[in-house]
């Protein structure tokens, strides 16, 4: 059975019915396509073979022959748990709209359906012509959910948000391009052995440093990614940082990584930098924010710092003869990507509940809001604790290993890194304490109601796996050991 | 007998024409859709007997003036599809508006013959009258307003400026046929690919011919007459206009630069990157600027100039089949936007202005769709057909070291999509500033979704036109 095009059409192919089946069946509808390829999607999970780095549940059909342009899939350890992640997190951002979204329901449903399948095509394309169409393909839903029912802002957000990410996009695609004509082949895996010059590799780093950077988003090109997770709908929002923000990390690992190994290590350091940068400026800004959803947005890109610190610091590991300290580096990584998209969608989720009650997302408004709603209270400091990296919970575990292996690279470097720690804790915390705790700020907060059994399930559900991943990291690490320690063996090879 | 079987489509169609512009004088003012309906059948019929021709083995005829192969029954099918789509939406345009109903439809068939003559002819001069058939043809559409003023001076001006244009072009032929004393385009070629040194006099000619084909196609620095015609001309022959001639200038170009001086490959590839890269450049930068839609999409046509240009640049097959499948998925892409926008020109409205589209998608869903679907297509953005024309050009262009004008290429499609996306931001985000619902007739209503659907359809499975455009030039 093809699982990964099941798991790509059904979504795409049920998003487009609903939505021209209109708003009657709409939410039961879309409930039953996101289970449905959510249990699909589980065959990969459970159908996988931990001990080889092969690609797996391959499929390969010729697409354009004229122009070498193939249909084919695959997964490896890499891939294959953000798949799953994709569409786990589908299920819960139906549950979060059922409610709460009142105009034109089932075009916002069919657009998370589709935009469901397209980012599971992102993650399991072998073929880089294919992977651009899904990745690009993916701005179009989004731009409309943002720019339809999003915040007083939203057209400046997602106009920003579309020509930003296009912008960076369309200069990897003169780099597969250019690929091509180096190896005649649009496969990613041919790419991966081809030889290629310092030159040629400084500039496709580049190019693909422009579509990865932006997207995942690294500092200084991030600046699109507050005002779209303020002006986008809640479930926009999470979908926006649980799993779009991973295309860009999963695009260093898949393209930059492999290919251009060489240029990846000669500008590692300068990546390193910037993702510290991102961990301790953006770890500042945070802290100054007054909108509780900007505060996450900055949050986002602050752990994001950690995924791209882990994926370069693997090269000053290499360098030093540390194979396994890279590897770490990389895992790390990739834990930090999985846990921070259960984290940050329930961390927008948890806003989305007060503020569907409130319509206010400063947090001077509230105060006080666990004397009401102790539930939800609870939930919201379990999120921010894991948020803030709390040992036991899965926000521990990836930002513990990629700074243990910053630490095997250079001490300061670990310290700065670790400065999340700190900072992670103060920013969100003290957003929590500021909402949850005091006194009941005003009549506003005090008419509150605590979370119904529907938002109450849905955060269960999210605060299970954080706890999951926290408990037994290795049922994920355990994916992708040989994935990744097959990357570090390739990226240890130089290339000329 | 052969000669006139290769003909069959033409005469065919010539003569229905003819037989329609007669019948249209005895019709009284009552029964006038049964010009539209004739015209219709015309072009169905013809589009059957050019389509019975795909496949056939290449010919020529009438002492090596016309011609049969690969590429001209290909391409003459899309013209007359994409024509009969163009019919059809405009229809209800001009029985409400009774601007000459019967002339547009014989003068847009002679302008498709003119077309199909283009594409057909392997000798300049056949060429030359097909190519004068269509532009007159076009200069008395423009014109068809004829108590308007803006429709008069667009006319006025396309009229001077194509004027100019043909004879550019008529010189630079000559100055070929004095280089090489052949109008044929093949024995040109050979004449030319025989001789050790170029000559000078070909070169020459060449530059004339760059110049016409550039006027025709209006690509920048010759781009003045594409706003100003596209504006003042009534919507219905802007879409004329902006569809199906542009897939005869491509076969035009084709037959020119590629069939009769494919030697001097090397001057034509200099002199057309320049004009690609600046119709690429001031396309798309002139066209944020409007504030009218039919000048946008003007300005939006001559960037998608300068891309069709990107595939003959990189000179080989490869890149001609890109250029071509460009220049078809361009014309039916645009059909369906000023489809849409002919949709919206009703109960005397004119839909002119981007302010006109606010909040469509409140008014009328499947217009707003098949408006978004074909803005993003002319974005480049997957999975509509027109990122794979882009997708194929670029790549040739890249595979022939003309990787900078890709760069330009792709920096210039990414301004591009701003103002694309400002239509979606108009159609889906703001409210509709005339609450009424727009309702198109059933058979336009149909038409536009087939055409929407098509364009998605076709990036989906790009094969299906892909494959033709492969084997026309291998």
């Amino acid at each position: 059975m093809p699982i990964l095009s099941l798991t790509i059409w059904l979504p795409i192919l049920a998003g487009l019915v609903i939505i021209a089946l209109g708003n009657a069946f709409a939410r039961p509808a879309a409930l039953g396509v996101a289970v449905l390829t959510f249990l699909i999607s589980l065959g990969l999970w459970f159908g996988f073979d931990t001990t080889t780095a092969e690609m797996q549940f391959r499929e390969s059909i010729a697409w354009l022959p004229a122009f070498d342009v193939n249909y084919s899939l695959g997964v490896d350890g890499i891939s294959m748990p953000l798949i799953v992640l994709t569409t786990l997190i589908n299920i819960i951002v139906v549950i979060s709209a059922w409610e709460v979204i009142k105009d034109r329901i089932a075009l916002y449903l069919g657009a998370f359906q589709v935009m469901t399948g397209l980012m599971v095509g992102v993650f399991s394309a072998l073929d880089a012509i294919l992977f651009y169409i899904f990745f690009e393909a993916t701005l179009i839903p989004m731009f409309l959910i943002i720019g339809i029912w999003g915040g007083p802002r939203r057209v400046y957000a997602t106009i920003k948000f579309f020509l930003y990410t296009f912008l960076g996009s369309v200069f990897m695609l003169v780099a597969l391009i250019y690929l091509y004509r180096v190896g005649d082949s649009f496969s990613i895996l041919g790419m991966h052995t081809l030889e290629l010059g310092a030159r040629q590799q400084f500039w496709i780093f580049l190019a693909f440093f422009a579509a990865f950077a932006v997207k995942i988003p690294m500092w200084p090109v991030h600046t699109w990614l507050p005002d779209a997770h303020v002006e986008a709908p809640t479930a926009g929002s999470a979908v926006l940082a649980a799993i779009m923000l991973k295309m860009g990390g999963y695009g260093f690992l898949r393209f930059s990584l492999p290919i251009v190994p060489d240029a990846s290590g000669e500008l590692g350091g300068y990546m390193i930098a910037i993702s510290l940068v991102a961990v301790v400026y953006i770890g500042f800004v945070a802290l100054a924010q007054q909108d509780m959803k900007k505060l996450i947005a900055y949050s986002s890109i602050s752990h994001m710092g950690f995924v791209t610190l882990g994926t370069f610091i693997a090269f000053m590991l290499i360098g030093k003869g540390d194979v396994d300290g890279a590897a770490l580096g990389l895992e790390g990584a990739m834990m930090q990507m999985v846990s921070h998209g259960f984290i940050s969608a329930a961390m927008f989720l948890c806003v989305g509940v007060i503020y569907d009650r409130m319509h206010t997302r400063e947090i001077a408004d509230y105060g006080g809001v666990m004397n009401v709603m102790p539930k939800f209270g609870a939930f919201m400091v379990f999120f921010a604790m894991a948020n803030a990296g709390l040992p036991g919970t899965s926000g521990f575990v990836g930002e513990f290993m990629v700074i243990l292996a910053s630490f095997k690279a250079n001490f300061w470097l670990a310290f700065l890194g670790a400065m999340t720690l700190i900072l992670g804790a103060a920013y969100t915390l003290w957003m929590v304490k500021r909402v949850l705790f005091g006194e009941v700020a005003n009549d506003n907060v005090a008419a509150l109601t605590d979370v119904t059994s529907r938002e109450f399930w849905m955060l269960a559900a999210l605060a299970f796996f954080v706890l999951l991943l926290g408990l037994w990291p290795d049922l994920l690490a355990n994916v992708m050991h040989a994935s990744v320690e097959n990357l570090v063996q390739h990226i240890s090879i130089p290339k000329y | 007998m052969d000669n006139l079987a290769i003909a069959t489509p033409e005469i065919f169609m010539l003569v229905a024409t003819c037989v329609v512009l007669v019948v249209s004088l005895f019709i009284n003012e009552n029964n006038r859709t049964i010009i539209y309906w004739s015209s219709q059948a015309t072009l169905l019929v013809t589009l059957l007997l050019a389509f019975s021709q795909i496949g056939d083995e290449a010919m020529t005829a009438f002492e090596g003036a016309y011609g049969l192969d690969a590429m001209s029954t290909v391409l003459k099918s899309w013209i007359l599809i994409v024509s009969i789509g163009g019919f059809l939406y405009s229809r209800d345009y001009i029985n409400e508006r009774k601007i000459a109903r019967g002339e547009y439809y014989v003068l847009g068939l002679f302008g498709i013959t003119g077309m199909m003559i283009m594409v057909s002819a392997i000798n300049m001069l056949t060429l030359y009258l097909g190519l004068e058939l269509l532009a007159l043809s076009l200069y008395a559409m423009v014109a068809l307003y004829r108590d308007n003023s803006d429709a008069s001076e667009a006319a006025m001006k396309y009229f001077v400026l194509g004027a100019l244009a043909s004879g550019m072009l008529l010189y630079g032929m000559s100055m070929i046929y004095g280089a090489t004393g052949s109008l044929g385009l093949s024995s040109i070629h050979d004449i030319l690919a025989g001789k050790t040194d170029q000559s000078v006099g070909a070169r020459f000619g060449l530059t004339f011919v760059i110049v016409g084909i550039a006027f025709k196609l209006g690509a920048v620095p010759f781009h003045m007459w594409v706003p100003d015609v596209y504006d003042g001309a009534p919507t219905c022959v802007t879409l004329f206009i902006g569809t199906a001639p542009k897939i005869a200038a491509f076969a035009m170009i084709i037959r020119l630069l590629v069939d009769g001086l494919e030697t001097l490959s090397v001057d034509w590839q200099r002199m057309l990157a320049i004009l690609a890269a600046l119709s690429m450049v001031v396309g798309n930068l002139l066209a944020i600027a409007q504030t009218n839609l039919k000048r946008m999409l003007a300005y939006s046509t001559i960037s998608h100039v300068g891309f069709l240009l990107l595939g003959i640049i990189a000179a080989n097959p490869e890149g001609y089949s890109a250029s071509m499948f460009y220049a078809i998925t361009y014309a039916f892409t645009t059909l369906a936007a000023f489809g849409v926008l002919l949709a919206l020109s009703r109960g005397g409205y004119e839909a002119v202005h981007l302010s006109d589209l606010a909040g469509l998608a409140k008014r009328n869903m499947l217009l707003a769709s098949v408006m978004m679907i074909a803005m993003i297509s002319l974005a480049g953005v997957p999975p509509m057909v027109g990122f794979y024309a882009k997708l194929v050009v670029l790549k040739a262009a890249v595979g022939a070291d003309f990787l900078w004008l890709a760069i330009v290429g792709v920096a210039m499609s990414v301004v591009g999509a701003f103002y694309y996306l400002r239509i979606i931001k108009l159609m889906f985000f703001d409210e509709p500033i005339v609450p009424v619902s727009a309702a198109a007739s059933p058979d336009v209503s149909a038409g536009l979704a087939i055409n929407g659907a098509a364009v998605v359809l076709l990036g989906v499975f790009p094969g299906l036109i892909m494959t033709a455009c492969v084997a026309a030039f291998s």
